[in-house]
C-alpha cells in the first residue's frame, strides 16, 4: 500500500491528527494495533478542562486547556456535555492554596465564581458537609469514543484508510528517510507493506516501543490511572478537590454514572495495564472526604490508562510547542519523514493534531490551512450509540418499543445493535463483542455483559454472521475483559452480581470448560 | 389453637432459605414429620436450569471431568478432605438422591438418571455439560446426543436468551446432524420479544396452542430424528405435553436448559412448594430473620419479617440453607465476608486481593467461592474457637465452605446431600 501519510496509533491524537490532514486533502493510513482509543484516550475521565486545575503549576496549559476547550464546546457540540465544574475543598486541606485560587484564576484569564458553601452544597447535594471552599468554572465533559469515532468517520469520509488490529513491526529505512513500515494483521496473521511519504508515531504510551522500531530510543516513563465508574450519576457538574493533584479528587459525570479517580502509579511494563484493588480502595477513601457518598456507593468497574511521561534526556530534540505535549520531529535522530507525537491532554488533542500536522504538511510541500479550528466536527452515525441514556430515550420516548431489547440495562434493541454492527463493517472493523462495546453502551451496564453478552452473540449468530465456536471463543474474550475492570470493585452488590454471572456461564453453560 | 393477632410460631426446625437446599431440607424435614417453618425469599430454584447436577469436574484446574459421578466424589472426598461431601459420605448421598427423586417422580416430575455414570445435555451456549440427572423431558436430548442422530432445534422469534442457531454452529464439529429452526411462536407475531420461557410455557398448557406449535414446528422437521426446543413444555404437566408433541411431531422431543428465569427451575420450586404445603411446613414467605434470641433451654427466638419483625417464631432447631451472596446468606464489604443471620465465622481468603482472579475464567476457580460456613461432621457451624457455635443449628448447601459448585458442578448435589445430612443431625441431637 502507498501513503502520502502513515499514522501508527488510533486514539485522541491519531484519529484526530488523520482528520486534520485529510481536511488538507492529504491522505492517510492509520494503523492500530487494537480499535479506536484502545490505549490512555479510552481510559480517561473524560474531562474537558476548563484550565482551571493548572492555574498552580503551568499558565500555559491553563491557557491552551481554555482556548480548546471553547473551541470544541463550539464544534463537537455533540460529543460534549457542558455540566459546569467546581472546585471544592474541606477541612484539613491547605487554606493558603485554597486561598490563592481564584486570584490565580483571573490572572490566567480563567472565569472563576466564588460559592457560599450554602449554595454549593445546595447545587451539589453529594458535596461533604464538612466544606470549606467553593468555586465555579467552565468544565465540562467529553465522550472521548464518540470524539474519536467521529475524527476518524469524517478522515474515512475524506478518504483516510483505517487499518484496525494492524500492529507496526519494523521499518525499512533507506538514507534519511523510513521507506516502508510492516504492519502485521493481529487477527488474521495476515502482513502489510505501507510506503508513506511521511510516518506519524502517535502510539501514545507506546511510542517508545514504536520509535524503537525505526532505531531510535525515546525515555519514556509510564504513570499508571486507575478510575472507577459508579453505578448512578452523583453529581450534576464536575467536582474538583482543590488541593495539590492527588489521588482521587476528581469526580466527573459521565451521562448516567459518575467517574472517579485516578491515581498515580510509576509501572515499568505495559503487558497488563490492570486496575489495582489498592488503588481502588486509596480513590474510594480520598474520594469520599469530599463525596462521602463515595463511601457507601456501587460501583461497577474499574479502569486504567497509562500515561507516558516522556523524559528530556536521551538526545531527544526537545521541540515541544509547548510545555503541554512533545513533538519530536526527530531530525537529530537522521530521519527526515518521521515524527512522534506521544499524546497529552484529551482536552487539547485538537491542538496536538493541528501542530502535528503543520510539520507533517511542511515536510510535504502542502501548504492548505488548518480547519479543524473553524469546520464543526460531523455528527454522523458512527457514534451514535455511545451515548449514555440514548437507549432508554430512543426505546421509549421514540417509541421503538416494538424491538426487543438485547441489553437491558442500557436499553439497546435489535436495531441499534444491527446499526453498530454496521459502522464497524463501515470501519473495516473486525467484529466482535469488544467492538460492539466500543462504539455502544453493550456491556457498561450494572451487569457488566451478564445478560447483553449472551444474547447480543445469540443475535449475531441468528443472523448469520458467527459460525462454529466463534461466538463462544469472542464471548469468552469479552467477559474476561470486563472481569478485569469489575475485579477490585467486587464487594457488596456488584459481588453478587459477578456470582450470578460466574452462576450462569460456569455453572450452568460450561463456558469455563 | 394459634391467634393471628399474636404471630408467635412455634416449630421444631426452622429452615432459612429458598432455594435447592432449603427446599430439600424442609423436604426432608417434613418426611420425618418434623414440625417445620421455612423462611426465605423466593430464590435459588427459579435461578436453577432444571438438570441436577451431582459431581462433574475435578480437579478443576486440569478440567477433568467425570464419567462416573462417584469416582469423581472419591477423588475429591481424597484431594479435599474438607469438601462438604466428605461428611455426607456416598451412601448419604446416595440416599438423599433415591428419596428426593423418588418423591419428584411420583410429584410428576420424573428424572432420569443413570446410577452410576453422568448424562451429557446441551447448554444454551451450546456446550455439552455432563450431569446427574435431567428431568424426563430432556432424556431424548441426551440420547439424540449420545447417538449423533439428525436433530431439528426449533428456537422462537422473541426469545432472545435461546438461539438454535448458536448451538448448532458451536456443536457442528461434534453433531454434524444438527440443524437449526427459528419460528414464531403461534400467536405471537405481534409482540417483539418474549421475556422468559415461563410465557411459552404457561401458553402450552392450553390444547390449541400446542396444536398451532405442532403446525408450526412439523414442517421443519424433515429427516430429523428428534427436535429440541427451550424448557417450555408446559408448567404442571410437562411429561404429557412432551408426549402430545412427540406422538403428533412423529419423533421424539426434548427440552433445552435455559437461562434463567427457566422453567425447570419454577417447576421444581413449584413441585417442592405444594408438596411442602400439604405435608404442612408453614411458609413465612418473602421474609429473612432479622433478630435472633435464645432462650435459657436452648431454643431460638427468631424476628422474622421483610423490613420490620412480623412475626416470632420459637424453635428447637436451624438449618441454615441461605446460600451465598446471590442469595444474600453471605455479604461482602470491601474488606470482609460476612455472614448474615448469625454472624458466624467465615472462611475466607485473607483480604479482597485473595478473592477473586484476574482471569474470570482461570482454571483455579475463584477463591471467593470455596469461602463459607465451616462445620463440624453434622453440620454444625464452628465458632472461632472451632466449637460448634449452637448446639442445634445447622447448615447446608452453598454457604458452605470448601467447595467450588459452579466449577465442579456439584451444586444440586451438595444442596441436597448436605440438607439431607443436616436434617438427619437434627434428628439425632433431638433424641
Amino acid at each position: 500500500m502507498e501513503t502520502q501519510v502513515l499514522i501508527i496509533g488510533g486514539g485522541a491524537t491519531g484519529t484526530g491528527l488523520a482528520r486534520d490532514l485529510a481536511l488538507r486533502g492529504v491522505q492517510c493510513i492509520v494503523a492500530e494495533k487494537g480499535d479506536i482509543n484502545a490505549g490512555a484516550s479510552g481510559a480517561n475521565h473524560g474531562l474537558l478542562h476548563s484550565g482551571a486545575r493548572y492555574v498552580y503549576t503551568d499558565p500555559a496549559v491553563t491557557k491552551e486547556c481554555r482556548e480548546e476547550s471553547e473551541f470544541l464546546k463550539t464544534l463537537a457540540p455533540h460529543c460534549i456535555e457542558n455540566t459546569g465544574g467546581l472546585f471544592v475543598a474541606v477541612e484539613g486541606d491547605d487554606e493558603k492554596y485554597v486561598a490563592d485560587f481564584p486570584h490565580l484564576c483571573s490572572r490566567c484569564g480563567i472565569p472563576v465564581r466564588t460559592l457560599d458553601i450554602k449554595d454549593a452544597r445546595e447545587l451539589e447535594p453529594a458535596l461533604s458537609k464538612n466544606l470549606i471552599a467553593a468555586y465555579a468554572v467552565d468544565d465540562a465533559t467529553i465522550d472521548p469514543f464518540k470524539l474519536s469515532l467521529e475524527n476518524i468517520s469524517q478522515a474515512q469520509q475524506l478518504g483516510t484508510t483505517l487499518l484496525c488490529y494492524n500492529k507496526i513491526v519494523g521499518f525499512k529505512k533507506s538514507g534519511n528517510r523510513i521507506k516502508s513500515a510492516y504492519l502485521l494483521n493481529t487477527k488474521t496473521g495476515e502482513e502489510i507493506i505501507v510506503e508513506a511519504g511521511q510516518v506519524v508515531n502517535a502510539a501514545g504510551v507506546w511510542v517508545g516501543e514504536v520509535a524503537a522500531l525505526a532505531g531510535i530510543s525515546i525515555g519514556t516513563l509510564y504513570s499508571k490511572g486507575s478510575l472507577l465508574v459508579t453505578d448512578n450519576r452523583l453529581t450534576k457538574l464536575v467536582i474538583n478537590r482543590l488541593r495539590r493533584p492527588a489521588d482521587g479528587d476528581i469526580l466527573v459525570p459521565g451521562g448516567t454514572v459518575s467517574i472517579l479517580g485516578t491515581t498515580s502509579v510509576r509501572i515499568k511494563s505495559l503487558d497488563k495495564i490492570l486496575p489495582s484493588i489498592e488503588e481502588v480502595d486509596l480513590i474510594v477513601n480520598e474520594g469520599a472526604a469530599m463525596i462521602p457518598v463515595l463511601e457507601a456507593t456501587r460501583y461497577i468497574r474499574a479502569y486504567a490508562g497509562v500515561r507516558p511521561l516522556i523524559s528530556s534526556q536521551g538526545g531527544i530534540d526537545d521541540r515541544s510547542v509547548s510545555r503541554n505535549f512533545v513533538l519530536l520531529d526527530h531530525i537529530q535522530n537522521g530521519l527526515e519523514n518521521f515524527a512522534t507525537i506521544p499524546g497529552g491532554k484529551l482536552t487539547t488533542y485538537r491542538f496536538m493534531a493541528e501542530k502535528t500536522a503543520d510539520l507533517v504538511c511542511q515536510r510535504l510541500g502542502v501548504s492548505s490551512p488548518c480547519l479543524t479550528r473553524t469546520e464543526p466536527l460531523p455528527c454522523t452515525q458512527a457514534s451514535k450509540w455511545t451515548e449514555p441514556g440514548l437507549g432508554p430515550r430512543w426505546w421509549f420516548k421514540e417509541k421503538h418499543t416494538n424491538e426487543s431489547l438485547l441489553c437491558e440495562c442500557e436499553m439497546l434493541s435489535t436495531s441499534v445493535i444491527d446499526s453498530v454492527i454496521k459502522s464497524i463493517q463501515k470501519q473495516n472493523g473486525t467484529l466482535s463483542l469488544k467492538a460492539i462495546g466500543l462504539r455502544s453502551r453493550v456491556g457498561k451496564g450494572p451487569c457488566q455483559g451478564t445478560s447483553c453478552g449472551e444474547r447480543v452473540i445469540g443475535y449475531m449468530y441468528e443472523q448469520g454472521l458467527l459460525d462454529s465456536e466463534q461466538g463462544l471463543t469472542d464471548l469468552r474474550d469479552f467477559l474476561c475483559e470486563r472481569w478485569m475492570g469489575e475485579r477490585p470493585v467486587l464487594w457488596a452488590e456488584q459481588l453478587i452480581q459477578a456470582e450470578l454471572k460466574e452462576a450462569l456461564y460456569c455453572g450452568l453453560s460450561n463456558l469455563d470448560l | 389453637m394459634v391467634m393471628p393477632t399474636l404471630k408467635i410460631i412455634e416449630c421444631q426446625l426452622a429452615i432459612i432459605g429458598r432455594g435447592m437446599a432449603g427446599m430439600a431440607s424442609a423436604f426432608f424435614a417434613a418426611n420425618r414429620g418434623i414440625s417445620t417453618v421455612q423462611i426465605g425469599i423466593t430464590g435459588g430454584t427459579i435461578f436453577a436450569s432444571g438438570l441436577l447436577d451431582l459431581m462433574g469436574v475435578h480437579p478443576i484446574e486440569k478440567k477433568l471431568p467425570w464419567r462416573d459421578p462417584w469416582a469423581g466424589i472419591d477423588a475429591l472426598i481424597r484431594d479435599i478432605p474438607n469438601h462438604p461431601y466428605s461428611r455426607v459420605k456416598k451412601k448419604g448421598i446416595q440416599a438423599a438422591f433415591d428419596e428426593i427423586l423418588s418423591f419428584l417422580k411420583e410429584a410428576g416430575l420424573p428424572y432420569y438418571r443413570r446410577k452410576d455414570r453422568n448424562v451429557e445435555m446441551i447448554t444454551p451456549l451450546g456446550k455439552v455439560k455432563r450431569t446427574y440427572c435431567v428431568p424426563q423431558t430432556m432424556l431424548s436430548g441426551v440420547r439424540a446426543l449420545e447417538e449423533k442422530r439428525p436433530c431439528l432445534l426449533v428456537g422462537f422469534r422473541g426469545l432472545n436468551d435461546f438461539s438454535a442457531r448458536q448451538i448448532a454452529a458451536t456443536l457442528q464439529d461434534k453433531w454434524p446432524n444438527l440443524r437449526a429452526a427459528r419460528i414464531s411462536f403461534p400467536d405471537t407475531d405481534h409482540v417483539s420479544e418474549i421475556f422468559t420461557g415461563e410465557i411459552i410455557a404457561q401458553a402450552l398448557e392450553l390444547s390449541e396452542n400446542r396444536k398451532k406449535l405442532i403446525q408450526a414446528v412439523s414442517p421443519h422437521v424433515k429427516d430429523s430424528q428428534a427436535v429440541g426446543m427451550p424448557a417450555i413444555f408446559g408448567m404442571h404437566r410437562s411429561q404429557e405435553i412432551a408426549a402430545e408433541l412427540e406422538d403428533k411431531i412423529g419423533v421424539p422431543v426434548f427440552e433445552i436448559p435455559t437461562m434463567p428465569i427457566s422453567v425447570p427451575g419454577l417447576r421444581l420450586n413449584d413441585t417442592f412448594a405444594r408438596y411442602l404445603s400439604l405435608k404442612g411446613v408453614r411458609l413465612l414467605p418473602q421474609s429473612r430473620v432479622l433478630e435472633v434470641g435464645r432462650e435459657s433451654n436452648g431454643s431460638f427466638v427468631l424476628g422474622v419479617g421483610n423490613k420490620t419483625i412480623d412475626y416470632t417464631l420459637r424453635t428447637k432447631g436451624i438449618i441454615l440453607a441461605s446460600g451465598r451472596f446471590w442469595s444474600r446468606g453471605l455479604y461482602a464489604d470491601r474488606n470482609r465476608i460476612r455472614e448474615s443471620v448469625f454472624d458466624l465465622p467465615v472462611y475466607q481468603p485473607r483480604d479482597r486481593n485473595g478473592w477473586h482472579r484476574e482471569n474470570f475464567l482461570d482454571s483455579r476457580g475463584h477463591p471467593v467461592n470455596r469461602a463459607g460456613v465451616e462445620t463440624d461432621d453434622s453440620f454444625r457451624p464452628l465458632d472461632s474457637s472451632g466449637r460448634p457455635a449452637f448446639e442445634t443449628l445447622f447448615a447446608a448447601g452453598s454457604i458452605l465452605s470448601h467447595q467450588d459448585w459452579m466449577r465442579m458442578k456439584c451444586g444440586s448435589g451438595l444442596a441436597i446431600s448436605t440438607a439431607y445430612a443436616a436434617v438427619n443431625s437434627f434428628l439425632r441431637s433431638n433424641g
